[in-house]
């Protein structure tokens, strides 16, 4: 099922891993063979390809009935719940990743959710927009509005995103959680360095552990 | 698809009320063919009143099954792909043993000497048919209502055997609401004089009381959004009130005719027991820890409830999936949107023929 065009411009991170070339990044975190749980996993298609490329044993949580609907369709176990309530249920260590993929944002209490993800799983990856990016700075600097960009593209009384973070704030809050950061991929459009990231880097992407 | 009941004798059948019954029938039909290797079996349980028809056009009376709008080619439950068992339950009076049964070591039907049965009961003689049909392994059972409690059941009871189970607007406990329904069902047929302490099956039977526990369970089965659509406040073939108790409204002619119809086709003694077993299940055998029910089994789930679905709330849906999610099992859940309460997986089956149809490809596609 492809993504709609509002899908896209709201998740465009998800959009370039469905655009192949990215499937790459995910691919280098996720070791075969591992159990995944995949938190606001849309329709699915991300663990879909797992499954079928990296025979992962998959599961996903995601709030949207008709997007649920089209996952469980494809054949992915995804069930339907918010990602503020929907970990407390697992086990600790039910999972060797836990996948966060532009959604820490919207959540209500982004630090709740991290912790729950790295209490039932070995791994977090978490991917997210980053608010430092230059075309946001200039965006406020010389608007004197809400920034907008390709990342951020709603109004501030529709944007689903309620907790607005950088590059930086991560690498911050990992430090103070003491959490290890494993993996650290910078996107812009495509691949980026490491950088001056945080003014580079349209999206991250980190793996950390406890 | 022209379909027809088999039936099938066993020897007895322990019950879990400490009885024996002696010997057991059981009515069932198939659609689709059973794999060579014996892997695409998938057990349909029905719910309250249904029956082993659940697909096809029956040989008998030419009437469809009860949910040939899931079962079929190329339909969820695709007969190209699968190989279907329904069967009539334990306890019913369309071909399985029942208290309308002739009782052999008195010649005369059990009535209420029948010994009270349970859903694990039922699904225990579902067990002997599929032993005897040589069947190892069931790629799924499936079913609504209380064929759901029995999908449960199953994946319970038989971890090994089970390897998907789909339960749909279910629960695996009845609430206090649920057996009060129930037991109104019951109080209509047991204060129908007719009914005659459950003797009455060389004379007339409860016809009156039936028909009423019919029509409340009817209202159980819809929802007010439903109803306000289907009937509103119109009159029947009528401008004024009556002012004299006949039919006024609508929904009072659909209640009477369901009613009336009903009991053409179904024993009122059934209808006793079968609900009583509804109210005795609860899959946590009353521990209410349904986490240890579930076991360590390696069963997959699909879990669906209805938004309007009042009867089985989608809450216990829920309580279901996060028993299943604490042991860190396998199972997808959904909460469909209808606006036609309990009957959804009955007759609003659009949504959740594409999830089923997933599903189940993609468990037959793992498993073998």
């Amino acid at each position: 099922m492809p993504s709609t065009a509002s899908d896209a411009r709201r998740r465009p991170f998800v959009t370039d891993i469905l655009g192949r070339s990215d499937y790459a990044i995910i691919s280098e975190l996720i070791e075969p063979d591992s159990r995944v749980l995949d938190l606001g996993c849309g329709e699915g298609e991300l663990l879909q390809w797992l499954v079928q490329n990296k025979a992962v044993d998959a599961r996903g949580i995601e709030i949207d009935g008709p997007k649920v609907q089209r996952a469980i369709a494809r054949g992915v176990s995804v069930y339907q719940s918010d990602i503020d309530q929907g970990l407390t249920g697992y086990p600790d260590d039910s999972f060797d990743y836990v996948i966060l993929s532009q959604t820490l944002q919207e959540s209500r209490r982004p630090l709740e959710v991290l912790r729950e993800m790295l209490r039932i799983g070995k791994h977090a990856i978490v991917a997210f927009p980053n608010f430092g990016h230059w075309a946001v700075r200039l965006s406020l600097l010389f608007t004197g509005r809400s920034p907008r960009s390709r990342c951020f593209p709603h109004e501030w009384y529709n944007s689903p995103n309620i907790h607005f973070l950088t590059i930086r704030d991560f690498e911050t809050l990992a430090r103070e959680q003491r959490w290890s950061v494993e993996r650290k991929i910078f996107l812009s459009g495509r691949r980026t360095g490491v950088f001056l990231a945080n003014l580079m880097a349209e999206v991250a992407v980190y793996q950390v552990r406890k | 698809m022209i379909v027809e009941s088999k039936t099938v004798r066993f020897e007895s059948l322990p019950l879990d009320c400490g009885a024996t019954l002696a010997p057991v029938d059981v009515a069932y039909e198939t659609y689709g063919r059973l794999n060579e290797a014996r892997s695409n079996a998938i057990l349909i349980a029905h719910a309250l009143t249904g029956d082993a028809h659940a697909a096809g056009v029956s040989k008998v009376d030419g009437k469809p099954g009860w949910w040939d709008s899931m079962i079929g080619k190329g339909k969820a439950f695709d007969t190209d792909k699968y190989f279907m068992i329904c069967a009539n339950v334990l306890g019913g009076c369309r071909g399985a043993t029942g208290p309308g049964s002739v009782n052999p070591a008195t010649g005369a039907p059990y009535a209420t000497s029948f010994p009270g049965i349970t859903i694990p009961d039922m699904v225990r003689l579902q067990k002997l048919l599929i032993d005897h049909l040589g069947i190892e392994r069931l790629l799924s059972v499936s079913g609504g209502s209380m064929g759901g409690m029995q999908a449960l059941e199953w994946a319970a009871s038989y971890p090994g055997v089970v390897v998907s189970a789909i339960p749909i607007a279910t629960t695996a406990r009845h609430s206090a609401q649920q057996i009060a329904f129930n037991e109104v069902g019951r109080q209509a047929i047991m204060a129908d004089p007719d009914w005659n302490e459950g003797n009455y099956y060389d004379s007339k039977p409860p016809a009156r009381g039936l028909a009423v526990a019919r029509m409340v369970g009817h209202i159980t089965y819809m929802s007010d959004e439903s109803m306000r659509e289907k009937f509103g406040r119109r009159l029947r073939d009528k401008a004024k009130f009556g002012f004299d108790f006949s039919v006024d409204f609508e929904v009072e002619s659909y209640l009477r005719y369901r009613g009336n119809q009903f009991v053409g086709r179904f024993d009122a003694n059934s209808y006793l027991y079968i609900t009583k077993a509804m109210d005795y299940f609860d899959l946590s055998d009353g521990s209410g820890s349904l986490a240890a029910a579930f076991g360590k089994g390696s069963t997959r789930y699909l879990v669906i409830s209805f938004t309007s679905d009042w009867l089985y709330p989608s809450y216990q849906s829920l309580d279901i999936v996060q028993a299943l999610r604490g042991m860190n099992r396998d199972v997808a859940y959904c909460e469909l949107p209808s606006n036609y309460g309990h009957d959804a997986f009955l007759v609003d089956v659009g949504e959740q023929t594409e999830v089923v149809r997933g599903f189940l490809a993609s468990t037959f596609k793992a498993r073998s």
